[in-house]
């Protein structure tokens, strides 16, 4: 089974990066970016198919390392 | 002063840091290796030090903060031990939930290496006791993810409880946008959790404390360290 964890800064956090990309796109001429906030994306490989099982064990993932819930948000997706 | 200095693959300031403990004190630090399960009978202090414990992969002290030898710290700790994170070992406490907070990107995004000038904002601490309360020192920075933030909430709490023990400034002691090199929220170098017995911090002391070095003020918070253990035991 695969899935997919997407982390992302949680609105009002800073985002230097972010903010240094939009200037980029800006300066290429790319028109109609308001704003850009920079995240990750986990694609990951799941043995097994029990999809409840795969969920619980993601958002395990997710809590205890692939996000730092202070400052990120995450969202697990399987697909 | 028996010191234990943890070290990750990846930690490049776990030497500058036991050669800074051993002219202080004396003693010998024990090196100990991140797979470990246990610290060395008798360890005064936990050193976590500086470096880029597993290159930064995934966040800055993420990976080292989830090692085998962070259970023993975080007992120890609880235990009310001393801990001492400098740099990437700030980052590293913090990722492991042993002090509150974040360290993010410095806010101009550059890697910053230099001196840097910090207030000691209260001395009757073990990790600024070698100081004077106000006392303004000079020590290097080497870091691209320093700039420390927290909730409204934690900085508040931070600042209420007097937690905040270093922080950025000039070299006249005034604590200003100009100074506050990477962005960190209310100019915090260092902070300690709130039983005290936890230090993390930015700059790096053991890299000021012989005169080759051209500087000697990071020596305070070490002989300071040693003059509490002292009078402890």
């Amino acid at each position: 089974m695969k899935a997919r964890v997407t982390v992302t800064l949680k609105s009002g956090i800073l985002d230097p990066q972010g903010k240094a990309i939009e200037g980029a796109l800006k300066s290429l001429g790319v028109d109609g970016v308001a704003s850009v906030r920079q995240g990750k994306v986990f694609d990951i490989e799941l043995a097994g198919a029990d999809r409840a099982k795969a969920e619980a064990a993601l958002k395990d993932a997710a809590d205890k390392l692939l996000a730092n819930t202070v400052i990120e948000n995450y969202r697990v997706e399987l697909l | 002063m028996k010191s234990a200095v943890l070290v990750f693959p990846g930690i490049n300031r776990e030497r500058d840091m036991a050669r800074a403990l051993k002219l202080v004190s004396g003693q010998e630090a024990a090196m100990v290796w991140h797979a470990d399960t246990a610290l060395p009978n008798g360890t005064d202090l936990v050193v976590v030090p500086g470096g880029f414990s597993y290159g930064d992969y995934l966040r800055c002290g993420a990976i080292a903060a989830r090692a085998p030898v962070m259970d023993a710290v975080r007992k120890y700790a609880a235990d009310g031990g001393l801990v001492l994170g400098v740099c990437n070992g700030f980052q590293i406490l913090c990722e492991a939930g042993l002090l509150p907070g974040v360290l993010m990107r410095n806010a101009k995004l550059k890697f910053i290496c230099k001196d840097v000038h910090l207030r000691v904002e209260r001395s009757d601490t073990p990790f600024t006791r070698g100081y004077n309360a106000g006392q303004v020192i000079r020590v290097p920075v080497a870091h691209g993810e320093g700039n420390y933030e927290a909730d409204e909430e934690t900085v508040k709490r931070l600042e209420g409880e007097g937690r905040v023990l270093y922080r950025y400034c000039s070299a006249e002691g005034v604590v200003d946008e100009e100074s506050n090199i990477n962005g960190a929220a209310d100019s915090i170098a260092g902070i300690v959790n709130e039983r005290g017995n936890v230090l993390g911090m930015m700059p790096h002391p053991e890299n000021h404390v012989e005169d080759i070095m051209g500087c000697t003020d990071g020596r305070g918070l070490f002989a300071g360290l040693a003059a509490h253990l002292e009078k402890v035991a």
